[in-house]
Formats: C-alpha cells, structure tokens, sequence
C-alpha cells in the first residue's frame, strides 16, 4: 500500500469530515434546532443514511470524479480538499452555515490560478448566481408551501400531539432522505479523486454481499462524515434551526422540504430530463446550494411573518461567509500549492499542453471555426492553457467560437489505448458493444481527446453523442464521463504517465 | 402489517396522552355541574347529606384531576413532546386545575361557615353560579379547541370574556341588593364573600382565555 496515497487520502477525509460538520445542520438543523428531534437521535440517523446513500448510490457515480476531478493531480487535488475542508472547519466553528460545494469551487480557481489554467466564466457565474438565485428560490417556496400546509392542518384538526407525532416523524424521514442524498451526491467530492488510486482491494461481507474496493473507499469517505455530523454539527444545527428565527416544528419540516423542493426542481437534471422526455417546457437549472436554500426558506418564513423576529446581523455574517468562503478557500489553496511543490517538491498539476496541429485545424473548420488568423500558430505548443489564449488573442483572432472549444479541440490528450489494460475495464459500467469497440483499438494510440471520440463513435453508435437538446442532456454528459474514464484508464493517473 | 403494527405501537402512547387530556378537561365540566347542583341543593335544604355527597364528589373531581394533570406533565416531560409548546400546554393544564380548586373550595367553605342565605338572594346565587359554571365551560371548550380545532379557539374565548362581565354584573348587582338590606353587617360582610368567591370562577376562567389567546398565535406560527 502507497503510504503517499494514504496521507493524501486523509485531506479527503477531512473535506468529508467537514461536510459533515456543516451540511449535516441542513437537514436536520431546523428538527434539531427547534427541539423536535435530539441531537443524538438526528447525529445517528443522519449518519447511517449518510454511510448507506454513499455506498450504495455514491458508487454508481464511482467514476465521475466530483468538481475536485478537474484538478490532475494527486498532491493538488489533496491540496484543493484540505483547503476547502479548512475553510468549512473555520466557518462551522464560527457556526456558520457554509456552502460546501463553494469552498471546493474557490479552491479549483485557487489552483486553476496556480496551474495556469483558465476558470471557465460559467463557474464563477455559478458561485455568484447561487448567493442570489438560491435563497431567494428557496424563500419563493418556503412561503406558500408553509401556508398551504397551514391550511390543511387547520382543515385535519389533528390533536396537537397527534401533530407533533406526525411532524417528528415528518422531520426524522425527511432527514434521513436529504442524509441519504448528502451520501450519494457528495462522496464524489470528497473520495471521487481517490477511485483510480484505492489503495483496497474487494472482499466479500460473510458470503452476503460484496464490498468492492471504491465501496471500501466510499464507505470510509461516508464514516469520515458521519464523524463530522457526530463531532461538530450542533453548533451550525443550532444557528440554522434555532438563532436565525424561532419556529414551530411545522415551519422547520416546511424548511426542510423547500430546501429538498428547490434542491430537486433546479438542479436536477432528471427532472429536466423527464419533463424534456415528454415534450414538456424545461426548468431552467440553477445552480443551488443546500446551506444556501436552508438559509434561504429560514429568512422567508421569518419574512412572511414580518421579519421583526429575524435575527438580521447573523444574517448578515452567513451571508458574508458564503462571499468569503470562496475567496478564502481559493488564497488558501494558491499559497499552499506553492508550498506543496516548492518545499515539499510535490507534483501539484500536471502541464497541459495545446497544440494548434494541421488535424485541429481541419477538425475546427470542419465545426466552422475561421482559422484565417489561427494559422499563424500551427504547430506550436504550448504549456499552459493561459499561454494557448494569449497566443490565439495575439494573433489576431476573433472568431465567434468560445475559447472552451478552442482549447478542447486542441488539448493535447495522449492515450494508448493498451491490449493488457481493456480487460481492467468496468464490465457494468461499459456496455458490451463500447468494450468491443474500445477492443477493436487495441494497440493505436491518439494524440487528441476527440479523436478517439470519433474513432469509438466510428466503430460503434453506442459511443455515439446525441444532438445537443435537452433530452440528450444526460445521456451525453454519461457518455463523457465514460470517455474520460476510458481517457484515465489507459492514460494511467497523470503523475505516474 | 410489521409496518403498521410499528406505527400503532409508536402512536398508542400518543393516543393514551390525548385520552387523559381529554378525561382531565371532562373533570373541569364535572366538577361545575357538580357545583351548581350542590349550591342548589344547599339553598333548598341548607347543610345536608345531599350536599356533603356533593361535596365528596367535589373532592374526588379534583383528586383525580390532580392526578391527571400531574400524569400529563409527566409524560410531556419525559417524552420531550411538544417542546415548542409544553410550557403553554403545563400552564393551561395548571389554569384549568386552578378552576376545579375554586369549585371544590368553595363549596368546601360553603360547608364549614354554612352561611345562612335568605330566600330573597336565591335566585341572585343561582343565576351568579349558572353564569360562571356556563363560563367556565366556554373556557373548557376552547381549551378543548386549543388541542385539536385553534380556529375555534377565539370563538369560545370570547364567549367565556363576555360570561365574565356578565357575572361581574351579576355579582355587584346581587351584592347592591345584599348591602341594601336591612341584614346585620356582619351577615352582609359573609354573604359578600361568597359571591366574590363564586365570582373568582369567572375571573379565572377569563385569565384562561386570555391566556388561551396567546398560546393560540403561537401555535399558528
């Protein structure tokens, strides 16, 4: 067993530890906070769903590496974790509650910065858009949810104990379910960048069931936040179900499901797909938060009743902290990766180079790209994807095409794909026709990323993209994740190429 | 099936909480038909064994809602229910045990000073006692309501606020006909007290209601 990956396993488990620690309080915050559920109650399911929600559902996204799975290398990737598990650990222990998920995008443009890469505008767009969009979403909805469910109430005349019964058992089944969906949706995050390193191998439990080695890794992953939960949620718990507004149990169940309403309609890509399936206009997708929509459905209840009884200074800090939590998490993350390689000699990316070669050239006109200007570069490459702009800027170009496709075509990608390796392959993941076709390349190799699309897109029309609708939204982003795990696999990992 | 013997099982205890709250309200209502039939009896024959029978049932009314009360809070305690309401819910049950002490009480006092009523004031006792027993049932139901329907709550609160001006009136009327009298001072002074301590019902019962109001925005919120 690498011991090098084994410490660099541990800033995932601290990321995972501090996910715990805050967005546990998302979930069961507003039940723990108004009294409705213990804490040790709450800590013990939420962390049991936790656990079963990564195992079972988080494996199914094994190979799709979370937001860190753009940082290409291992010691970079540690670096990117700790630093956003750091800044969530300062931030729960002020008992804020903080957007996870920004913490671990500001510490990708931390590193992007540090790598010479360029952040895509879109993801800053994203961390922007959330502070508005999601809270406000949430309080849209947390509103008239709490008054038809006032009014269904008042129409049932249930026995108040009977009631609180019932808002107990409401709180405790929605927390387990938004803990399940915690596992599955966030041990990518916190494990993902760890699946092709895993230093487990399978076993099987007793002959009931097998534990495959990204399970083992993801069952770690998921315990690391279930200590989190146990250890350090209470206190953003508190903030987020008791300090910002006092509530009745009915309106903390009422937040708990605008969160899960708001977190389901705008950021789920099934829903888009299925209301695209059936012909049916689209939501646009948001990009949400769950502390932020918890926060959010908090603030507009209290709105609804007035806001005199909102505790607006703590507002205020929460929603600072979602400013700097980004900002901290990525200066965290650049000084520290200086550090990391120029102290401790670490490798913390891997140089990506772009090349401006007659086949990219071809293949860009070929997507009517002018390359009237583009020609001056050919055959240069380049180290950094911040160098390849500065060239295509300097030369003149103006083209219409976004830088994104630019650098897309003409990254430099090598893979061999190698006879030895196809039978390492994930059998239920790939489907038999995209194994044989990968198959039938044994032995080639290629330079560039599309080129081995389009030669598996040659041999068969499961490797295939779908026109760019919304329906085929979610069958293309598969296909991606299963060309880039094709990508990785006969790469190897970037450090040991 | 395991399912729902599961769910029976976690709402039984529930379901016995809400039987004794219920049971403990009923012994608010008892206890004021038990006060008005023994203050009747009391002016018809004066102390009799009638009225000590009464006073018996009077005794064991307020045990056992002592018991009850005691129970409820108990188990409100112990199962942290209604955490968010427990201290209002503690304080109604104490309200309406504090009525079922005032019946017991005076009817208590009636017995031991045995104060000699003249026929003339009969009729001014039975009305003050119907008034307020009347009041305090309002009270009774919106606590009632207060538990399983609060968009009632305000209807029977009011009624119990207007009962209680009503034996206010009541009273003072029935206490300007004591003093006007030619009765001893000190005849005048006894039967004064007793209308003043029937009238207390009334007073609690709106400090209830009042009460009752309140606890009633909170739980809406």
């Amino acid at each position: 067993m690498d011991l090098t990956v084994l410490f660099f396993l541990t800033s995932g488990l601290l990321l995972g530890w501090s996910l715990g620690a805050n967005d546990a309080a998302n979930v069961f915050g507003t039940a723990v906070g108004t009294r409705m559920v213990r804490f040790v109650t709450a800590a013990t399911v939420c962390s049991i769903f936790v656990v079963l929600g990564a195992v079972i559902s988080g494996a199914g996204a094994a190979h799709t590496l979370g937001a860190l799975g753009s940082v290409n290398a291992l010691a970079g990737a540690f670096m990117a974790a700790l630093s956003a598990a750091g800044t969530v650990y300062v931030m729960t222990k002020w008992g804020l509650p903080v957007s996870t998920s920004q913490a671990i995008v500001g510490a990708i443009i931390g590193w992007n910065l540090f790598s010479d890469s360029i952040t895509d505008s879109q993801t800053l767009l994203k961390i922007v858009a959330t502070w508005v969009a999601c809270p406000i979403l949430a309080g849209l909805i947390a509103v008239p949810l709490l008054k038809l469910v006032a009014r269904v109430l008042s129409a049932a005349k249930l026995h108040l104990l009977r009631l609180d019964a019932y808002t107990r058992m409401a709180l405790v089944f929605a927390g387990a379910f938004g803990a399940y969906s915690l596992g599955a949706n966030n041990i990518a995050n916190v494990m993902g960048v760890f699946v092709e390193v895993s230093p487990f191998t399978g076993f099987s439990v007793a002959g009931l069931f097998k534990l495959s080695s990204i399970q083992q890794l993801f069952l770690i992953g998921a315990i690391a936040i279930a200590v989190g939960v146990f250890t350090y949620s209470k206190r953003v718990m508190v903030t987020v179900g008791a300090s910002i507004l006092p509530m009745s149990p009915v309106s903390a169940w009422v937040v708990v499901i605008a969160h899960s309403i708001v977190l389901f309609v705008f950021a789920s890509q099934g829903l888009e797909h299925l209301l695209a399936s059936a012909g049916l206009p689209t939501i646009p997708l948001v990009p949400v938060s769950s502390s932020q929509a918890v926060v959010g459905a908090v603030v507009g209840l209290g709105l609804m009743r007035g806001g005199g009884d909102i505790d607006w200074e703590l507002v205020r800090n929460i929603a600072g902290g979602w400013v700097t939590t980004p900002l901290i998490s990525g200066t965290v993350c650049f000084v520290a990766l200086f550090f990391l390689q120029n102290v401790f000699g670490q490798q913390v990316y891997r140089e990506v180079h772009y090349v401006l070669s007659e086949p990219v050239l071809a293949k860009l006109e070929e997507h009517e790209v002018d390359t009237t200007h583009l020609a001056s570069l050919k055959g240069r490459e380049f180290r950094s994807a911040r160098a390849f702009m500065n060239a295509v800027e300097d030369s003149g170009y103006r083209g219409e095409a976004p830088g994104r496709k630019l650098r897309d075509f003409a990254e430099l990608s090598h893979v061999f794909i190698d006879p030895e390796k196809i039978p390492n392959l994930d059998h239920e993941w790939l489907s038999p026709g995209q194994i044989s076709a990968v198959e039938k390349l044994g032995g080639k190799a290629f330079t560039f990323r599309w080129q081995l699309a389009g030669a598996l897109a040659a041999l068969s029309p499961q490797w295939s993209r779908k026109s760019d609708e919304t329906v085929n939204k979610l069958y293309n982003k598969e296909l991606d994740s299963k060309l880039d795990y094709v990508i990785r696999t006969f790469a190897g990992f970037p450090e040991r190429r | 099936m395991y399912l729902q013997k599961k769910a029976s099982h976690l709402f039984s205890g529930t379901r016995s909480l809400e039987k004794q709250i219920d049971e403990f309200l009923d012994k608010v209502s008892e206890a004021g038909m038990v006060f008005g039939r023994a203050l009747r009896v009391y002016l018809n024959q004066g102390p009799s064994e009638e009225y000590d029978g009464f006073l018996t049932q009077a005794a064991d009314i307020e045990r056992r809602g002592d018991e009850l009360r005691r129970t409820i809070e108990a188990e409100l305690h112990a199962r942290t229910l209604i955490p968010d309401l427990r201290a209002d819910v503690m304080a109604l049950l104490e309200g309406m045990d504090h009525l079922v002490n005032v019946y017991e009480g005076d009817l208590f006092r009636i017995s031991i000073q045995s104060p000699d009523i003249p026929k003339a004031f009969h009729s001014g006792f039975l009305e003050l006692s119907e008034t307020v027993v009347s009041c305090v049932d309002s009270v009774v139901l919106a606590a009632r309501a207060f538990f399983r329907d609060i968009d009632a709550v305000r209807d029977h609160s009011s009624k119990t606020i207007f009962l209680e001006t009503e034996a206010d009136k009541i009273g003072t009327r029935l206490q300007r006909a004591i003093f006007a009298s030619s009765l001893p001072l000190e005849r005048k002074m006894h039967l004064r007290y007793f209308v003043e301590r029937i009238d207390e019902l009334a007073n609690a019962a709106e400090d209830v209601a009042d009460a009752l109001q309140i606890y009633t925005i909170k739980r809406r919120i």
